[in-house]
């Protein structure tokens, strides 16, 4: 009973952090029909920068904030610079592309920061929480990862309702030649979008790299399953990538706590082949039929 | 297209691969005679990585597909190739395993081609950045069967008498392990390059270029798309299986660590730079693979970067290089130099014909 609650609590907090990487795969695909596989090595530059501000005497806060801020700016250099012509073009132009992105974004971080395991600091105890006399998987920096994805969460959800440039930004994604017409800048509506998304994706990062080892391929694993979270989603809804995100992160911590942790990918590569197959549409498809 | 062949070559496609593959043998045996061990080595892994890349390539050309899971095929094809050759004496035949090893990846390509044939673009990608990324895995939990992270061994039979005899015969000199590694693998990409220039060239590659283009137009032509992709996939995963199969005698190792997320994704880059669909452009890309890492290595570790550093330049070089070629020249090398040779060709035609009709 007590490895059933454990594992269920560690893939609770698994599952936020798939959920805000799958967050912003899905932010970007609605705004660009793009799905930016270089994401993942995205948010371990910005890591690897929060860990240059840590290792330099200052606060992990102030680390927090820098990767962050360095993840904005680094998604919207890449939106404006070398996706944009790509965009609209065959997809599988874009594809190659995020991958080359990859590729580039790994080497470079192994040359600049070096291409070992480094530990990386976390703000909260990263021990489990004494309930009784039992130890359960809780740590303070768990409840902390589940507070940050809610909050991202809400704060976007606010940005998209509430808000003028939320709604330019869903003029832009829903249709393009119409929102221009309105006088929506389009472009800087996109760039926008992707520094939003790396954000999110910095704020992914930074959360599996707390109480951890960083390393340039750290986060390797983590776009499939983020990809994997926001297909089950549907890869269009945001809601859906949150859902998705968690759900995910309790199977895989079932199959490795009670099959093995080798198997993980392979569980996650069934997950994806099984949703793809009966539902491609995701779990919270409302659109019928959609190409996948 | 027949039209700018040299009249010398032979008027059926098959005849002319044939004629194609032969000088290749040819240029191959005398350059393996000709270099070091060390050399020899190295060609084996063109000749492995070529023949991966030209599946990949026809598949990502021909076909519209993208495959970020052929590290994963070739793991498959080498982990039968090392659990049929565990030790000298009780090794299989080296034609079987080959074929066994070909025969295990088809049957996982139809798998992963079945699922594939649904998906399209970014979605494929990810499926296929998935098995990438999970099949090393299952090597290190059938601990046992498969090696854990050590991996297998591969014990490389002895070659048979005729060849010895047959080498000696034509260079003067023993064949050396290496020679003889780098002859199957480079057999090996002939053969397969034979078989899959055939298949592009017919009605088969017709059918793919078709689903490829315009699937609703293909559909209404009678082509079943799910089968085309299908077959396109299988195809591909069985040169991946060669490969992997190449890949195992040649390091004589099968090891998780050798098919990471990694390989996959320079295959990918390689394809993609030598342009895809063309078989000559992958070897071009195979062999930038092969011999690039060793010059940029060498010119970060002059440019005062530690050795490890140095290492990291090659991937980045290969990303910058598919970034561009996306960016620039999406056609890849091949391309390039074909837009390149029809632009001039027409010129001179048009130059020719002025020059005939005004006096």
């Amino acid at each position: 009973m007590q490895q059933f609650l454990n594992t269920a609590l560690g893939g609770l907090t698994l599952g936020m952090v798939y959920a805000a990487f799958a967050l912003a795969l899905v932010l970007i695909w609605r705004s660009t029909r793009v799905v930016n596989f270089a994401q993942a090595p995205m948010a371990m530059v910005t890591t690897f920068v929060a860990l240059a501000v840590i290792e330099a005497g200052h606060s992990y806060w102030l680390g927090f904030a820098a990767a962050l801020f360095s993840g904005l700016l680094l998604g919207a250099f890449l939106e404006r610079v070398v996706v944009r012509p790509v965009e609209g073009k065959a997809e599988i132009n874009a594809v190659i592309l995020t991958l080359g992105l990859f590729i580039v974004l790994h080497a470079l971080a192994a040359v600049v920061f070096g291409n070992r395991f480094r530990s990386f600091p976390a703000p909260f105890g990263i021990r489990g929480l004494e309930v009784g006399d039992h130890t359960i998987a809780l740590t303070g920096f768990g409840i902390f990862t589940v507070l940050a994805v809610v909050v991202v969460m809400a704060l976007l959800v606010a940005l998209f309702r509430f808000t003028d440039v939320g709604l330019r930004m869903r003029a832009a994604a829903h249709s393009p030649e119409v929102a221009r017409m309105l006088g929506v800048r389009v472009g800087r509506m996109l760039t926008l979008g992707w520094a939003l998304a790396s954000v999110v994706g910095s704020l992914a990062g930074l959360l599996i790299a707390g109480g951890s080892l960083v390393h340039p391929g750290y986060m390797d694993s983590v776009v499939v399953y983020g990809f994997v979270a926001a297909v089950l989603g549907g890869l269009d809804s945001p809601v859906g990538a949150v859902v998705g995100g968690v759900l995910l992160g309790l199977s895989l911590s079932f199959v490795s706590g009670y099959v093995g942790s080798q198997l993980v990918a392979l569980a996650a590569l069934g997950i994806l082949m099984l949703v793809l197959t009966l539902r491609p549409g995701g779990l919270f498809a409302h659109t019928p039929a959609r190409r996948v | 297209m027949r039209a700018r062949l040299p009249r010398s070559l032979p008027e059926s496609a098959l005849a002319r691969h044939l004629f194609l593959a032969a000088i290749g043998f040819v240029v191959v045996v005398l350059v393996l005679q000709g270099v070091s061990d060390f050399r020899r080595f190295q060609l084996a892994e063109l000749a492995y990585l070529g023949t991966a890349a030209g599946g990949l390539s026809v598949l990502t050309g021909l076909n519209g597909q993208i495959s970020l899971g052929h590290g994963a095929l070739m793991a498959v094809g080498a982990y039968v190739t090392a659990l049929l050759l565990p030790d000298r004496d009780a090794s299989t035949p080296l034609p079987l395993v080959v074929l066994a090893a070909v025969a295990a990846t088809l049957v996982v390509g139809a798998l992963v081609g079945a699922a594939a044939a649904r998906l399209h673009g970014p979605y494929l990608a990810g499926a296929t950045l998935a098995l990438a990324v999970a099949v090393p895995g299952i090597a290190l939990y059938f601990k046992e069967t498969l090696g854990g992270e050590q991996g297998l061994r591969v014990s490389l039979p002895d070659p048979p008498g005729w060849l010895l005899d047959a080498a000696y015969f034509v260079t003067g000199q023993d064949l050396t392990t290496s020679g003889y590694v780098a002859l199957l693998a480079w057999v090996t990409l002939l053969v397969t390059y034979v078989l899959l220039a055939n298949l592009a060239r017919g009605r088969v590659g017709r059918r793919w270029r078709a689903v490829r283009d315009h699937e609703v137009a293909a559909e209404l032509a009678g082509i079943d798309l799910g089968r085309a992709r299908v077959s396109a996939f299988v195809v591909s995963a069985a040169a991946a299986g060669a490969a992997g199969a190449m890949l195992a005698l040649t390091v004589r190792l099968a090891a998780p660590s050798s098919f990471s997320l990694t390989l996959s994704l320079t295959l990918l880059a390689a394809v993609v730079l030598g342009g895809l669909g063309s078989l000559a452009g992958a070897l071009a890309g195979a062999a930038l693979l092969t011999f690039l890492p060793q010059v940029v290595t060498d010119l970060g570790t002059d440019l005062g970067l530690s050795d490890i550093q140095a290492a990291e330049l090659t991937p980045l070089v290969y990303g910058l290089v598919m970034v561009a070629v996306v960016l620039v020249a999406p056609t890849g090398l091949a391309g390039t130099v074909r837009s390149f040779v029809a632009r001039r060709r027409p010129r001179r035609a048009l130059l020719t014909t002025s020059k005939g009709t005004t006096p």
